[in-house]
């Protein structure tokens, strides 16, 4: 168990020992990157761990038979809005949105409402459009908002027919018996 | 905002803990699960991140998607942020900077969306849980959306 445990964290293990590399080689580059990497750090550890708690409860209380109502592809447009929604109001890193795409579509989610929830979380984020309008100013934030309305639509729509019906349930199946 | 996420989660733990002890700890134990399942890769590229960003200086960045940079600077920024992971309150105040020392609208704009919509670096992840084909779709053609926010923005504002 242990021994597996290194394995899986050697890579981690190896940039730990290229940063104390750099801190005695290159050491005006030491600060930098621990700034660079401190933010994504404190994100992973702050932002995403209540996300998976939230996943965690979706996942034990949330019946099929309701999510498939709600966000199933008979959903219409409730589901791309609960999709769209969820997204937005989201926090943290698009990564932290793959295990929350994967609970959906377990619980019958369609796969189009999936993507539009990885749309709506990866780029019109609430929290980051303030962000965004304080660093930007709002016309910027503005025009990007509404391309990227239509943008989520058409990256989900076309995802969805280019991949077959059998890839799609591939991946909603992989993940039901878990 | 990260306090009332936590907010929300306490108490809907509390409520399902209330309802259910057991069903309340099986979902932090599956939250557990593929929270420490995700956590070695996201370790790594955070890390790698890191080094890379501090070896490129913002001057450096600025000038290779200058405003005279054109489709090729467009193009290159949108490579950055494909490549790039970068929490949005870090990504917005270096975009203006970049911006500042003379980056072009339309490569800042490709190089944000592409940021935040487009990860290389977090493919494999992205594979894992929806297999090759819909990772590479779903990543390629956010890429592509990127130049088209590039060109809009460029015409808008």
């Amino acid at each position: 168990m242990k021994k597996q445990t290194l394995k899986r964290y050697r890579m981690v293990i190896m940039m730990i020992m290229v940063y104390t590399f750099i801190y005695f080689g290159f050491k005006p580059l030491f600060v930098p990157a621990v700034n660079g990497s401190m933010n994504s750090l404190i994100e992973l550890l702050i932002v995403v761990p209540p996300i998976f708690v939230l996943i965690g409860l979706l996942d034990v209380w949330v019946e099929r038979e309701k999510m498939m109502k709600l966000m199933g592809p008979k959903s219409k447009g409730l589901g791309l809005l609960i999709a769209f929604l969820l997204g937005s109001v989201a926090a943290g890193p698009l990564y932290a949105a793959f295990p929350v795409a994967i609970t959906l579509l377990k619980k019958g989610s369609s796969f189009r409402n999936v993507l539009v929830l990885l749309g709506a979380w990866s780029t019109t984020k609430i929290p980051m459009l303030m962000f965004e309008s304080a660093s930007m100013g709002l016309p910027f934030t503005i025009t990007r908002f509404v391309i990227n309305l239509f943008g989520i639509m058409a990256i989900a729509l076309i995802s969805e027919k280019l991949l077959s019906e059998k890839t799609i349930l591939t991946i909603s199946e992989k993940f039901s018996q878990s | 905002m990260n306090q009332t996420l936590y907010v929300i989660t306490f108490s809907l733990l509390g409520l399902s803990a209330f309802k259910s002890l057991s069903k309340t700890k099986l979902a932090l134990k599956k939250a557990f699960k593929s929270f420490e399942a995700m956590l070695p890769q996201i370790l790594t590229i955070i890390l790698v991140i890191g080094v890379v960003i501090a070896a490129l200086s913002p001057e450096q960045i600025a000038s290779i998607m200058g405003s005279n940079s054109g489709w090729f600077g467009v193009l290159i920024a949108s490579l950055i942020g494909a490549i790039t992971l970068m929490p949005g309150f870090v990504a917005f105040p270096l975009a203006a900077t970049l911006l500042s020392q003379g980056a072009g609208l339309p490569q800042i704009a490709a190089f944000i969306s592409s940021l935040m919509m487009v990860g290389f670096i977090t493919l494999p992840l992205e594979i894992q849980h929806f297999g090759k084909k819909a990772a590479l779709i779903r990543n390629g053609l956010a890429l592509l959306f990127s130049f088209v926010v590039a060109t809009i923005m460029g015409v808008v504002l």
